[in-house]
């Protein structure tokens, strides 16, 4: 492989991981909170719509980003009050978002399929230019903010007492509510920034990778990004690495196959299952280590019913 | 007329066969419904587009002797789309055209309960006596584009995003390869299949992943434009549209489209079952019947590029060149196909081997 083959490779996984690692991070914050959302896919649905339309009617992709992040807080809320103010179960409701997100993305992007759109340009062009930076300055602000909120996130539930807090609603939600702290209120911030994330993850599909509408155009990205939360075990750089080992599997697949060498020898159902075979070897790892525990939150998905 | 045994056993004849007059005056009279079952959505300015045009060209042929068609997007190749098939049979639909390749078994299972229910698979192989199928020579204009892209393309290298290694897409990456190698001895076809008809990321990625490994010309047998978006981004020599003109997403690399016109096949079956001439068989038609059409070729295509494509073209419509005629070697050298012999619809329809030049999938 020459430099600018590897440079080439390293750009497009970098492409293909960041709506994962967007919407896997929200799903992070929102499961540490104790809830579980199984509806990332639908409203990353319904943030690409919004992108979509938004670029297309203005032409400006950071209000599209901002409308698509404001689209996922809509759809979440909706998860938000049956969940947690009416304590419906989470699994049912997560599911039932996604089929809803499904169906209005379709139904908002009537006429929208044949219409063309442009991608969010790099950060900065002039060094996006050069053949050998490009592989670090090269990419629009999206890959960016997934980067950054990486380290955010991290240092906000590590460091910080608002994450504190948000950690113990998570682990232990009658103890956080006995001293004071409003287990419902928490939640609801929690789910409000999955779906803002999810929305920012949507809006990827139309300005980062594709820059057209197509129904159901996350083609099931949303569940990985879900499995992957499972596989960092709840930890934002382990789900980093996830993401782009997840991208990085996606994408060589491609690569091997189109290059026409001896890697495009390795049948696709192999490259396939590659992601799931690597999940799998993570968790036997994380298990056999000394201090073995999940990391999962321990209230994750039970609904919070305190008895007055 | 006296009131007689005789009369009055008559006059109760008469009675009891009004109704039944009624009912095949009604019978004919009635629309006839019609049922669409596609794989994806209509809006997808492809495959599921171009059937869906052509239900609604049906609609506006026949007028009131049809009913509104009824169009059943997002059914996948499982047992859901039995299900689907059997409520379209149920609610009087005397004629269902089922259009995606893994519909098959299904079609033949459910059609055995209706037998008054005519169905037809597009590009199936599995007939009986309601079961028509129906396919377009859509290789007819893979040939033609593959000799634009035996002209034009500078690496001498396309690749070929395909979805699943079925003979429909075999035969066109075959017609596409054999097509360039005649204007271009050298020219090499690398087909990526990537086991979706509809994932417009994966297609982009695959484009890209094409590109940067010198591939300069891109066909693709999946359902929308990303490669081609792609193709315009990075500036190569092109690509291709399926199934409709793509040119709105990709002006300048769109080389030229391949347009599915299923409209005056859907109008003949419907007629049919009207007149209640409709057969089971295997219709498939191509660019001399107007079923598959070549759109507007790009700015990138020069007039002597494109007369060589308007000859290809036109030796089909007429006969007289068939891009399946021997010699044809298979992609490890060997002959599989002596000169002067063309390959009959029955091997074309179970290809299953690549011609020399292509890089066989694993």
């Amino acid at each position: 492989m020459s430099t600018d083959l590897i440079i080439a490779v390293i750009i497009t996984v970098v492409g293909a991981s960041t709506p994962i690692l967007i919407a896997a991070l929200g799903e992070l914050v929102v499961e540490r909170a104790g809830v579980l959302n199984l509806g990332v896919e639908g409203m990353m649905l319904v943030g690409a719509i919004t992108a979509f339309v938004i670029v297309f009617v203005t032409g400006n992709h950071y209000l599209a980003i901002l409308m698509a992040a404001a689209a996922g807080v809509a759809t979440s809320l909706i998860f938000g009050f049956l969940t947690l103010s009416l304590s419906a179960n989470q699994t049912a409701t997560g599911l039932a978002l996604t089929i809803f997100g499904t169906g209005l993305s379709a139904l908002a992007g009537q006429g929208y399929s044949a219409k063309p759109v442009t991608l969010l340009g790099p950060l900065f062009p002039g060094l996006a230019a050069d053949p050998f930076w490009r592989v670090l300055f090269g990419y629009s602000a999206l890959v960016y903010f997934a980067l950054f909120m990486v380290v955010a996130i991290w240092y906000f539930l590590k460091r910080t007492r608002a994450g504190l807090i948000l950690r113990a609603v998570g682990e232990n939600d009658l103890s956080a509510h006995s001293i004071g702290y409003s287990v419902i209120g928490v939640r609801y911030m929690a789910v409000m920034f999955g779906g803002a994330m999810a929305g920012i993850a949507g809006a990827c599909f139309p300005l980062l990778l594709t820059p057209q509408w197509a129904e159901r155009m996350t083609a099931g990205r949303g569940w990985i990004a879900v499995a992957l939360v499972v596989f960092a075990s709840w930890r934002p750089f382990r789900l980093l690495a996830g993401a782009y080992l997840f991208g990085l599997v996606m994408t060589m697949e491609l690569y091997a196959k189109a290059g026409g060498g001896p890697l495009s020898a390795i049948p696709s159902e192999l490259w396939a299952a590659l992601p799931y075979l690597a999940t799998v070897v993570v968790l036997v790892l994380i298990s056999i280590r000394r201090d073995a525990s999940t990391n999962a939150p321990a209230c994750l998905g039970k609904p919070f019913l305190p008895s007055n | 007329m006296t009131i007689t045994r005789r009369n009055i056993l008559k006059v109760g004849a008469a009675a009891a066969a009004l109704p039944l007059l009624g009912t095949k005056a009604f019978a004919q009279t009635e629309p006839l419904k019609v049922g669409f079952m596609l794989i994806g959505t209509v809006n997808d300015n492809g495959w599921n587009f171009g059937h869906a045009t052509g239900a609604k060209y049906m609609k506006d042929q026949l007028g009131d002797a049809v009913a509104e068609p009824t169009v059943v997007e997002n059914v996948p190749e499982g047992p859901d789309c039995e299900r689907v098939l059997r409520e379209l049979a149920q609610s009087g639909h005397k004629l269902i055209f089922a259009a995606s390749f893994g519909y098959g078994d299904y079609v033949i299972k459910v059609a055995q309960q209706f037998p008054d229910v005519k169905f037809e698979h597009a590009t199936g192989y599995q007939r009986s006596d309601n079961v028509a199928t129906y396919n377009a020579r859509f290789h007819e204009g893979r040939a033609v584009c593959g000799t634009i892209a035996g002209h034009l393309s500078k690496t001498g290298k396309a690749g070929y995003i395909g979805s699943f290694p079925i003979p429909e897409v075999v035969m066109g990456i075959n017609a596409f390869t054999l097509a360039a190698r005649k204007v271009n001895p050298d020219f090499t076809m690398t087909p990526v299949y990537i086991s979706t008809w509809n994932d417009p990321a994966k297609e982009a990625d695959t484009a890209r992943a094409m590109i940067d490994q010198g591939i300069d010309v891109i066909a693709q047998h999946t359902d929308g434009p990303a490669a081609l978006q792609v193709a315009e981004e990075r500036g190569i020599v092109g690509g291709f549209g399926q199934g409709a003109d793509m040119s709105a997403f990709a002006p300048n690399a769109q080389l030229t489209s391949i347009i599915d016109n299923w409209g005056p096949h859907y109008v003949e079956a419907a007629q049919a079952v009207i007149d209640g001439s409709w057969t089971s068989g295997d219709r498939w038609p191509g660019l001399k019947e107007g079923e598959v059409q070549i759109g507007p070729y790009g700015p990138k295509v020069t007039d002597e590029v494109k007369a060589a494509a308007e000859a290809i073209k036109q030796g089909q419509i007429d006969g007289t060149f068939n891009i399946f005629t021997g010699p044809i070697n298979d992609h490890t050298g060997a002959e599989r196909v002596p000169a002067g012999v063309t390959l009959t619809d029955a091997e074309l329809l179970s290809m299953d081997w690549y011609v020399e030049g292509v890089n066989p999938p694993a």
